[in-house]
């Protein structure tokens, strides 16, 4: 099986912990990985992504147009950016909170990302909308927004990897005092 | 043997430390930084590591620790290397004992960089051996075999990567700690005739360099890193693809939707492995190249066909068949051959042109100072003290080039490491009516501004310097530096004092302070700029990524009169609209206080914990 993955959103959203989670519970299971992701000045507010492949046979851990089996959208505007990257009858999962760019508070504009989330529905049949900031609020905290998304990646089936997974890689890789929020976060995902 | 999960440059670092690596050095740049890093993390004990002050010394310390028979590795990207290439130069005819590898991260695109240039040129004009990863993989295993033909052949060589390759991951196959290499340095033995240039000894050492070149060049014809694959493919019979480094991967990775043609896969670029490239030129018809930054393969292999008279076409960047700056991507590398072989490319995309033409307008999101980042709070204390006076404001390298954004607008110039110093000078000379400002972090200041200051007051120019210390690295992820008191090697030595050095230049103003006091800030520079001769400024406040704060402040909608001020002045990213309001991003703001210093209303305060 291989699985090709991105995930996208603003610098210093998490995007690179979900990354790693992701990668390291395939590599737990053997699955060989590749990925690429946004390093540098792009971290300081600008657009971010991480690439990920699992499974033999890819060379470049670069992901082609088209070839996503599923994009995991930090953001609303940023899940638009690379849409295009999504393969026919892929599945996107996004976070509807937007983050405002300052530019645009400098125009004075509204963008709440609501236009954004309108056109993934209007042209992808499998989508999963999460309201982070409700869903945070109602948890009682702010940093649990990776693990919505990837509880709601490992329901949608699109990810290649199981709930088991997904809890043996947060006691390996996060501090046991975040484990009891994380794994909330998750059991909260799989009924969204 | 066994796998790990590596990020290319940690898998360059752990190819170095498996070669033996006796002494590493570098200055840090993206995207070369975690190369050093990474050695200093799981360094061997007898192994040193340093971040010297700029890549000119480093190279420096390498080439002596090379001298006495250390098997040296010394980091960089693609611009740290014009500053080291004073050394270099003449390291070129002088050689050295133990193997020594210049690894340089070049930045096509370019992503984090001021220039798309090439370090494969850059081998070329040095005449010094240059090997070139494709993958996380190849850049374990090249770098091991960078350190034998360095030292087989007494020379320095380049281990050149690019962004993809050292930002890139994968699970690879690593040596366990019993297969390392072991390299106990013989010491320096004296003998001026091997180590002292002189024109004599640089003309000898010419012509046996000459030489090397071309025995090298028949060596990489058989190389394993250097292939020609799907030799006998008969879909394309006549046509050939030449490709290296990164780029092989989005060649590989498009054969595997087009079928399979004659690929020449390059890793040494320098010298080229001329008879590997004839063999492959052989027959074919039509060629093109792919790759990244300058048109080396392309040009190496026009002039094979030329000397052997070979009837073949060679495609390109100087064709313009390649688009000739930028990235090229897996989707840009897929239209190439498609043209060029003249099938369809596979359509797989969930939107249709049309869809994508329908696309809502995107937020446009270039990099921002921070929230809370100190700089901001420097930029506008400037700014304001200097309203309507006739001001030159240059920058230089770092997060602080940032300060050019909207609304703080205020890098009127920037060129390279320190050299804002010298451009105020010069405007100076010219516009003596022009106040000038000289812009420089903690770290570029000992890297590269120290003689631009002296220069300015040997020569008598009026000009204001505004050193930024925020006590670290920050732009390419928080390395120490000789105003930190912290080594690479772990040890807490004296921090070397900015202010000191700049009094003991000479100059008469030298002032610290807390650029977050914004009244007091906007006194100091007023006082500054009003006198003649060279100030300095020292803003001094921690970068907010290293001190982490809980503070976060708020704006009482009763008192705030929605005037916007704060979001027209200092642009920080933390203050948003919300349902026309402006609002306190809690996730993002560190209570910094400078937008509290503006309202007009004082509508912003508290100090929430969260
Ligand atoms: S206090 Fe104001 S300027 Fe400072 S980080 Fe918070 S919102 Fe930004
Ligand atoms: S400057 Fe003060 S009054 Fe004006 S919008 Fe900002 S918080 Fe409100």
């Amino acid at each position: 099986m291989s699985k090709n993955i991105i995930l996208c959103g603003v610098g210093g959203q998490g995007t690179i912990l979900a990354s790693k989670l992701i990668s390291g519970a395939a590599m737990n299971k053997g699955m060989a990985v590749k990925s690429a992701e946004t390093i540098g000045m792009a971290q300081r507010g600008g657009s971010v992504f991480s690439h990920l492949r699992l499974g033999e046979g890819a060379d470049c851990p670069m992901i082609a147009s088209g070839c996503a089996d599923i994009i995991i959208g930090f953001e609303p505007g940023e899940t638009v950016r690379l849409l295009p990257y999504l393969k026919k009858e892929g599945q996107v999962i996004v976070s509807t909170r937007p983050v405002m760019p300052v530019t645009a508070a400098l125009a004075g504009s509204d963008y709440n990302g609501s236009e954004m989330l309108d056109y993934i529905r209007k042209k992808v049949k499998r989508v999963i909308a999460i309201d982070t900031e409700r869903v945070c609020r109602e948890l009682g905290s702010t940093k649990i927004v990776n693990l919505l998304l990837l509880g709601a990646a490992v329901k949608s089936g699109a990810l290649g990897l199981d709930e088991e997974d997904i809890r043996k890689v947060i006691l390996d890789r996060i501090p046991p005092k975040f484990h009891e929020l994380n794994f909330k976060a998750l059991e909260y995902a799989k009924n969204i | 043997m066994h796998q790990e999960f590596l990020m290319g440059n940690e898998a360059i670092a752990m190819g170095a430390i498996a070669a033996g690596v006796n002494l590493v050095a570098g200055y840090p740049g993206t995207p070369s930084t975690e190369v050093l890093e990474t050695v200093a993390k799981h360094r061997p004990q007898d192994t040193y590591v340093e971040w010297s002050i700029n890549e000119k010394t480093a190279m420096e310390v390498g080439a002596g620790a090379a001298y006495a028979g250390a098997r040296v590795m010394v980091t960089m990207k693609q611009v740290g290397l014009n500053v080291a290439t004073d050394p270099l130069m003449s390291l070129e005819y002088i050689g050295v004992k133990g193997g020594m590898v210049v690894l340089v991260a070049d930045d096509p695109g370019p992503i984090s960089s001021q220039t798309e240039q090439d370090t494969r040129h850059f081998s070329r004009f040095s005449k010094l051996p240059c090997f070139d990863p494709s993958t996380v993989q190849e850049a374990y295993d090249m770098i091991q075999d960078a350190f034998e033909y360095s030292e087989k052949y007494k020379t320095p060589v380049f281990l050149r990567s690019t962004t993809r390759v050292s930002h890139g991951y994968a699970s690879i196959q690593v040596k366990d700690e019993a297969e390392y290499n072991k390299n106990l340095p013989e010491g320096f033995i004296k003998d001026t005739k091997r180590w002292v240039i002189f024109p004599r000894l640089s003309y000898q050492a010419h012509i046996n360099i000459e030489a090397r070149n071309v025995a090298l060049s028949q060596e990489f014809s058989s190389y394993d890193k250097n292939r020609i694959l799907y030799a006998d493919s008969n879909r394309f019979p006549k046509k050939g693809i030449a490709t290296g480094g990164f780029n092989y991967t989005y060649v590989s990775e498009a054969l595997k939707a087009l079928g399979e043609v004659k690929l020449l896969k390059v890793s040494t670029p320098h010298p080229f492995p001329e008879a590997l490239a004839l063999s492959f030129l052989t027959g074919l018809d039509e060629v093109i190249c792919i790759e990244e930054l300058d048109p080396v393969i392309e040009r190496e292999l026009i002039y094979i066909a030329g000397k052997y008279q070979l009837p073949v076409k060679i495609y390109g960047k100087l064709t313009m068949d390649v688009k000739n700056s930028g990235e090229n991507t897996l989707d840009s590398v897929m239209e190439n051959l498609t043209k060029f072989l003249g099938v369809n490319p596979p359509e797989t995309s969930a939107l249709t042109e049309a869809d994508k033409a329908e696309m809502p307008e995107l937020p446009v999101r270039p990099p921002v100072l921070c929230a809370g980042c100190p700089h901001r709070a420097s930029f506008y204390a400037v700014k304001q003290a200097m309203k309507g006076k006739k001001t030159l404001f240059a920058g230089d390298i770092g997060c602080y080039t940032m300060g050019n954004a909207m609304p703080l607008d205020m890098v009127d110039t920037c060129l390279c490491m320190g050299a804002g110093l010298g451009i105020a000078q010069g405007i100076d000379h010219i516009e003596p009516d022009t106040s000038c400002f000289a812009f420089v972090g903690d770290s570029t200041f000992f890297a590269a501004a120290i003689p631009g200051v002296i220069n300015a007051v040997y020569n008598q120019a009026n000009m204001t310097l505004v050193v930024l210390d925020n006590s670290t690295t920050a732009m390419t992820g928080h390395q120490p530096h000789p105003g930190t008191g912290q080594t690479m090697m772990g040890d807490v030595v004296n921090k070397i004092s900015i202010e000191k050095i700049l009094k003991g230049i000479g100059l008469a103003f030298v002032e610290t302070v807390n650029p977050l006091d914004h009244n007091k800030s906007v006194e100091t520079v007023k006082r500054a700029a009003a006198l003649p001769g060279v100030k300095a400024i020292i803003f001094k406040s921690p970068c907010i990524a290293i001190v982490k704060s809980d503070k976060c402040l708020s704006v009482d909608h009763d008192k705030c009169i929605n005037c916007r001020k704060c979001i027209r002045e200092i642009g920080c990213p933390a203050l948003v609209l919300r349902d026309e309001r402006v609002v306190i991003d809690d996730s993002l703001c560190t209570g910094c206080g400078l937008c509290s210093q503006i309202c007009p209303v004082q509508a912003i305060g508290g100090e929430q914990h969260e």
